[in-house]
C-alpha cells in the first residue's frame, strides 16, 4: 500500500516542483483562455442546463406540444400527483430500474472484472477469448435485441428447446411474453453485454498495471486472493471508479433492448423502464409533454443521488490530500 | 512507470468528451439544416410542382404511389409531384412536429379520430371543394369518415380500406364439419370444439411491440356487445371505463382466453398466422391483412372470414372494423390549387386502381373502381364493408393515440394475463383519461 501512495506521490510531484509561480497573462492570453473556457461553458449551459431547466419548468405544464407557447397550461403539480398516486406504470418502472441498477452492480459487472482478470494471464487464445466476449458490445443494441427474441422464442427459441418447454398444455415458458419472467429475460440478454463492456475496460486497467507489484505480493506470501483485494484492487481505483460510473449510467440509460424487445408501441407489462415512458409519453403523435417531462425530472433526480455523492467523495479526497 | 498517471486521464477524458460534444452539436444541427434546406426548395420551386409526404416505405406501397403520381403528372397537363417518402412509423412518430413545421402539400394518413384531432388543431386545410367534385363516386359512409363531424367541412380523400374480421380455412372447416357460427355461444362452442380436436382455437400474436391486436379483438366484443354509439363515446372519452357495459364486454373476452394459441403474449402476428397457414389453429381475429402470410397461391384461395358474430341482437354484426387510409392537405400549401387538382386526382377510380394493381391487399371504397379483377376474398370483403350500417377505423384510429397506446394496450395486455384484475383495469384506464381528453 505504501509503495502505491508514495509512487503516486512521486508522480505528483514531478509535475508540480519544475513549475514556479504563474507569470502575468498577456492579453492574447487570456483571450485564448477566455475562449477555451467561454465556448465549452456556453456549450454546457445550452446543452446541459437550458434544456434541464426547461424540462423542469414544463413538468408543472399540462400540453400536447402542437401550437405556439401561449397554448401552455400551467397545471402546477398536478403531473406529479397523477404520476405518484394514478399511474398504474410509475412505481413499477421506478421498480425495475433499480433491480436493474442492483442486478447490474452485483452480477455482470464483477463477473466482466473476473473475466478481464483471468485474460490479463495470458492464458493461450487469449486474443481469441478477448474478441469472442467483446464482440456483444460491437452488436448494436437493436441487434441485441433480435437475437435474444430468437434465443427466448417460446416455440423454436434456444432456451426452451433446451429445457424442454416447448410444449404448450405441459411445460411452456414464455419468456418475454410473462410479465413476472420478461424483466429478468431482459436483464440477462442486457449483461451478456454489460459484462463484456465492464470486461475491456478493465483489461485495459490491468495492462497497465505494474505485474512487480503482484510479484512483490505473491513473494510477500500473499494469496492470489489477497494480492487481487489488497493490491490490484485499489490500485486500479481510477477504473474502478469509471466501471461504477458506467454501471449506473448503463443502468439508468437502459432502453434500446427493452424498445425492442418490448415493442416500439406503448409499454408492456413487466417492462416498464422510466426511459421507456419518458420516450412514449414525449414522441409521437399524441404527446403529453408535462407529464412526460415530470417523469424525467423524477429520472433526472435519481441520477443526481449517485452524481452527487461521487462527486463529493472525490472533492473530499482532493482536499484531504 | 506503467502505471497509469492519475493526471493524465481527465485531461484526456475531457478533451474526447468536447470532442463528442461537438461531434453530437454538430450532427443535431444537420438534419435541422437539411429540414430547412429541403422546405426552402420546395418553397421556391414553381407552381408546376406538388409535394406529397408519403407513409408508404414498405416495397408495395412505394411503388404503388410511384405509379400514381406517375399517371397524375401524365394527365394534368405540365403539373408534376414530388413524392418524400419516410419510414412508416418514423412518420407517425414525427407528425407533430412535420405539420408545425414545413409539411409537403399533401401527406398520406388515417381517417378517424385521428385526422379530427388535427383537423380541429387547425393543421389541415378543409377541401370541401374537392370534395364537390369526387363526391358522386363514394359511398355515404366513406363520406362521412372523410368528414370533421365538429365543423362539417371535408378534409380526407380515401384511397383504400379493409376490413377486420374473424379469419378461418374453408379446407379445415370442411374436414372437420365445423360450421360458422352466428352467435358468440357459438364461436365459444366451436372453439371447445377445435380444441378438442387438438387444435389452437384463437390464432392470436400481440407479443413484441403488437399490443395493438388486442384492440381489434375488444372493439368487436365492445361494438357487438354495445353497439356502435357506444363504442365511439368510450373511444372518444365521453363514457366511462368502469361503465358496466365495458365490463359485460370484458366478461365475454374471459370467455375467448382460455382458447387463445400458447404464446401469445410472446408472438407477433406474423409468426402467429403461421398457424393458420399449416392449419395447427383455427381461427384469427385480424384484418385482411393477414393475406400476407399466405405466399402460396392455393393457401390464399382457401382463405376465408366471416363477421365477429353477434351477441346483443339489437346490434347484430351491424358494425365493421374496416380503417380507411388516404390523403390530407397541409394548412398552408405552397402550392394550393395544384394540391387540390392531386386530390382531385386521387379520388378518381383510375388513381384507385392503379394503386391496388400493385398494392392488392386492400380494397378499393370508390365505387367506380374496377373490381373485376378481384379474387373470391377480396369480393365477398368488399360486399361485407358495404354492407356495413357503421364502420369503425380501429381502436388507436377512433381514439387518442397516446391513450390507446400509454394506457388502453399495456392495461389489456395486462387483461391477457390476468383476466380476474379486469376491473381494477378499467379502473385504472379510467383514472388515466383525463390526461388526455379534457373538455
Amino acid at each position: 500500500m505504501t509503495v502505491i501512495t508514495d509512487a503516486a506521490e512521486n508522480v505528483a510531484g514531478a509535475g508540480v516542483s519544475g513549475s514556479g509561480r504563474v507569470r502575468r497573462l498577456t492579453g492574447g492570453d487570456k483571450i485564448v483562455l477566455g475562449l477555451m473556457v467561454g465556448v465549452p461553458t456556453l456549450l454546457h449551459v445550452a446543452l446541459v442546463w437550458v434544456p434541464t431547466l426547461v424540462s423542469i419548468l414544463l413538468s408543472f405544464s399540462q400540453w400536447d406540444g402542437i401550437g405556439g407557447l401561449a397554448t401552455i397550461k400551467w397545471v402546477g403539480v398536478q403531473n406529479y400527483t397523477t404520476m405518484f398516486t394514478v399511474s398504474p406504470t410509475f412505481w413499477p418502472a421506478v421498480q425495475h430500474n433499480i433491480i436493474w441498477l442492483v442486478f447490474f452492480v452485483l452480477l455482470p459487472t464483477p463477473f466482466g472484472m473476473f473475466l478481464a482478470y483471468q485474460l490479463d494471464k495470458s492464458i493461450r487464445f487469449t486474443r481469441f477469448y478477448q474478441t469472442a466476449i467483446f464482440l456483444p458490445v460491437v452488436i448494436s443494441a437493436a441487434v441485441t435485441g433480435f437475437i435474444w427474441q430468437t434465443i427466448y422464442d417460446p416455440d423454436n427459441g434456444l432456451v426452451n428447446s433446451i429445457l424442454g418447454t416447448n410444449k404448450p398444455g405441459t411445460s411452456y415458458i414464455e419468456w418475454l411474453g410473462d410479465s413476472h419472467l420478461n424483466l429478468w429475460a431482459v436483464l440477462v440478454a442486457a449483461s451478456w453485454r454489460q459484462a463484456a463492456y465492464i470486461m475491456i475496460l478493465y483489461l485495459a486497467g490491468l495492462k497497465g498495471f505494474d505485474p512487480a507489484l503482484r510479484e512483490a505480493a505473491a513473494l510477500d506470501g500473499a494469496t492470489e486472493w489477497q494480492a487481487f483485494t489488497r493490491v490490484t484492487f485499489p490500485a486500479l481505483r481510477p477504473i474502478n471508479i469509471i466501471i461504477l460510473v458506467v454501471t449506473i449510467i448503463e443502468s439508468l440509460r437502459a432502453f434500446d433492448l427493452v424498445y425492442v424487445v418490448a415493442g416500439t408501441n406503448g409499454t408492456k407489462p413487466g417492462l416498464e423502464l422510466l426511459s421507456i415512458l419518458i420516450a412514449n409519453n414525449i414522441l409521437g403523435e399524441s404527446s403529453l409533454v408535462g407529464y412526460g417531462s415530470a417523469l424525467a425530472v423524477v429520472l433526472l433526480v435519481i441520477s443526481l443521488v449517485p452524481i452527487v455523492s461521487y462527486v463529493f467523495q472525490t472533492f473530499r479526497k482532493d482536499q484531504q490530500a | 512507470m506503467a502505471r497509469p498517471r492519475p493526471g493524465q486521464l481527465p485531461t484526456f477524458d475531457r478533451r474526447s468528451a468536447l470532442k463528442v460534444l461537438l461531434a453530437g452539436a454538430g450532427l443535431a444541427a444537420v438534419p435541422g439544416l437539411a429540414a430547412c434546406g429541403s422546405g426552402g426548395s420546395t418553397g421556391g420551386a414553381s407552381s408546376n410542382t406538388v409535394t406529397f409526404g408519403s407513409n408508404g416505405s414498405d416495397a408495395k406501397p412505394k411503388q404503388a404511389y410511384q405509379a400514381v403520381l406517375d399517371a397524375f403528372a401524365k394527365q394534368s397537363g405540365g403539373l408534376t409531384a414530388k413524392v418524400n417518402t419516410q419510414d412508416h412509423q418514423a412518420f407517425q412518430q414525427n407528425i407533430n412536429s412535420y405539420l408545425q413545421g414545413t409539411p409537403d402539400d399533401v401527406f398520406t394518413w388515417f381517417a378517424g379520430y385521428r385526422m379530427q384531432f388535427f383537423a380541429n388543431k387547425k393543421l389541415l386545410s378543409p377541401i370541401d371543394d374537392v370534395w364537390d367534385k369526387i363526391g358522386a363516386n363514394f359511398p355515404q359512409a366513406v363520406k362521412d369518415l372523410s368528414k370533421n363531424p365538429a365543423d362539417g367541412h371535408y378534409y380526407f380523400v380515401p384511397i383504400y380500406n379493409y376490413p377486420w374480421g374473424v379469419f378461418y380455412r374453408k379446407s379445415l372447416f370442411q374436414a372437420k364439419g365445423y360450421e360458422v357460427p352466428k352467435t358468440f355461444d357459438d364461436l365459444i362452442n366451436l372453439a371447445k370444439k377445435m380444441q378438442g380436436d387438438g387444435l389452437s382455437p384463437f390464432v392470436q400474436g400481440f407479443g413484441g411491440g403488437e399490443s395493438w391486436m388486442l384492440l381489434g379483438t375488444f372493439d368487436y366484443l365492445n361494438m357487438r356487445t354495445n353497439g356502435y354509439q357506444f363504442h365511439m363515446d368510450l373511444m372518444h372519452g365521453k363514457e366511462s371505463w368502469t361503465d358496466p357495459k365495458v365490463k359485460s364486454a370484458m366478461d365475454s373476452w374471459k370467455r375467448m382466453l382460455p382458447y387463445y394459441q400458447a404464446g401469445a403474449s410472446s408472438k407477433k402476428w406474423e409468426d402467429a398466422s403461421a398457424a393458420l397457414v399449416n392449419k395447427t389453429g383455427g381461427m384469427m381475429v385480424i384484418g385482411m391483412f393477414v393475406g400476407q402470410s399466405f405466399t402460396n397461391q392455393s393457401d390464399y384461395e382457401d382463405l376465408d372470414f366471416f363477421a365477429f358474430p353477434e351477441i346483443n341482437s339489437q346490434y347484430g354484426t351491424d358494425a365493421v372494423e374496416a380503417p380507411m387510409d388516404g390523403f390530407l392537405l397541409s394548412k398552408n400549401p405552397k402550392n394550393p390549387d395544384g394540391a387540390k387538382k392531386l386530390l382531385e386526382y386521387l379520388g378518381t377510380a383510375e388513381a384507385e386502381n392503379t394503386y391496388l394493381s400493385i398494392d392488392a391487399s386492400n380494397l378499393a371504397v370508390n365505387e367506380k373502381a374496377d373490381t373485376s379483377k378481384y379474387g373470391t376474398l377480396q369480393q365477398k370483403a368488399v360486399k361485407f364493408v358495404a354492407d356495413a350500417k357503421q364502420l369503425s377505423q380501429f381502436g388507436d384510429r377512433d381514439s387518442d393515440p397516446g391513450f390507446i397506446q400509454n394506457v388502453v394496450e399495456p392495461a389489456f395486455a395486462q387483461f391477457v394475463q390476468s383476466p380476474n384484475n379486469s376491473d381494477s383495469l378499467l379502473t385504472q384506464i379510467q383514472s388515466q383519461k383525463s390526461q388526455y381528453f379534457q373538455s
